[in-house]
């Protein structure tokens, strides 16, 4: 593909993504993966993976996997249009309905509506780790990885960057 | 809402500057480490005192509710109650600006070092690791939903799960069926 064509695509496709992401950037990991990876086969499941790995211990919000898989799909240029595309739509809705929402505080539908998309974020979340476990996950001692985090970040208060601390240095190891 | 007018916080000593508001979110994106939201609200609600708990509460419930990246929604809504167009470019720049710019240079680095054996051992390592925060994160969204009494809305979830994470259906058209049918569920479950 051209290089304007694959730009385009991007803008595209993360524009119309950025819109379904009901619950955050991490939401919309499952459909990431299989627009970048099953559709347009710009990168494989390991790829992938070690993106979103390497998003997750970079500071600030989780949207810049799409930073990364911008930029491997089309240099620079794509990193900055998929990271607009995934932003711009968004943002401009929520200067718009920001303004607007207090004036709907007590309405019933509003209620309705919010208690309604909590199930559909949480799912999505589920969703996502389903997928990345599928392709981070060769072995046992990567899913004794997984399992133990999931552990260690609910049920403590510690920072979970100490888990991946760990998690790498088994990786350095040659146990994963 | 712009200015120091009606969207000026009680008890606030006054309305963020917009270099205020740029360095108070770069501040929290770079503090930020798997995950900004509980940095943003320290920074907001119990050092600048910008906000009140609930004010947080309801503007952050907005940002969950409305699609995309919430704490990038959040900048927005945040920056433009006290100073419009300006003061959300601002803290969205400043949200984004210094992790957008980092997650580059690691991506350079992936590039190019991507299939060194030690960097390849590192990210196989910390992948699953990757996983497992997710999962905890869902559980934890989870926690106070199972708690009021859900009602009907696991199922939604495991619909969810399955539809997407299993069997791989494109999100639009699952969201396009779960998406009413939840709202739906939660609405009827209410009365």
């Amino acid at each position: 593909m051209k290089q304007e064509d694959l730009l385009a695509t991007l803008a595209v496709q993360f524009a119309a993504l950025s819109l379904l992401a009901v619950g955050g950037a991490n939401a919309v990991a499952p459909e990431l993966h299989r627009q970048v990876v099953e559709v347009s086969g710009w990168m494989t499941d390991r790829q992938f993976a070690e993106m979103f790995a390497i998003a997750q211990v970079t500071p600030g919000p989780n949207v810049v996997l799409v930073t990364l898989i911008g930029y491997h799909v089309a240099g620079l240029a794509g990193a900055l249009v998929a990271t607009a595309a995934m932003c711009g739509p968004t943002c401009l809705v929520a200067y718009f309905v920001g303004t607007a929402w207090e004036r709907f505080r007590d309405a019933p539908w509003r209620t309705a509506v919010q208690a309604g998309l909590v199930p559909i974020s949480i799912g999505l979340l589920g969703a996502g780790a389903v997928v990345l476990a599928r392709v981070a996950d060769h072995n046992w001692t990567a899913f004794a990885i997984t399992l133990a985090t999931a552990a260690v970040a609910f049920c403590t208060r510690w920072n979970p960057l100490w888990m991946f601390g760990l998690a790498g240095l088994l990786g350095l190891a040659g146990l994963v | 809402m712009s200015g120091n007018g009606a969207g000026t916080p009680p008890g606030a000593p006054r309305a963020p500057s917009l270099a205020a508001l740029f360095v108070a979110f770069l501040t929290v994106s770079l503090s930020g480490f798997g995950g900004v939201l509980p940095w943003a609200r320290r920074m907001i609600v119990e050092q600048r005192r910008w906000m009140t708990a609930d004010e947080f509460n309801d503007a952050y419930a907005l940002c969950n509710f409305l699609p995309g990246p919430n704490i990038v929604n959040f900048s927005v809504v945040f920056g433009s109650r006290f100073r419009g167009p300006a003061g959300a470019l601002v803290a969205l720049s400043g949200l984004l600006g210094p992790p957008v710019a980092i997650v580059l240079v690691l991506g350079t680095l992936y590039a190019r070092f991507g299939d060194v054996a030690f960097v390849r051992g590192f990210l196989a390592g910390i992948a699953p690791a990757a996983a497992g925060l997710m999962i905890a994160t869902a559980l934890k969204m989870a926690e106070p939903m199972l708690r009021r009494g859900a009602g009907p809305a696991p199922v939604i979830v495991v619909a969810a799960i399955i539809a997407i994470g299993v069997m791989r259906w494109p999100m639009l058209w699952v969201l396009l069926v779960l998406v009413p049918l939840s709202i739906a569920l939660a609405w009827w479950w209410r009365r």
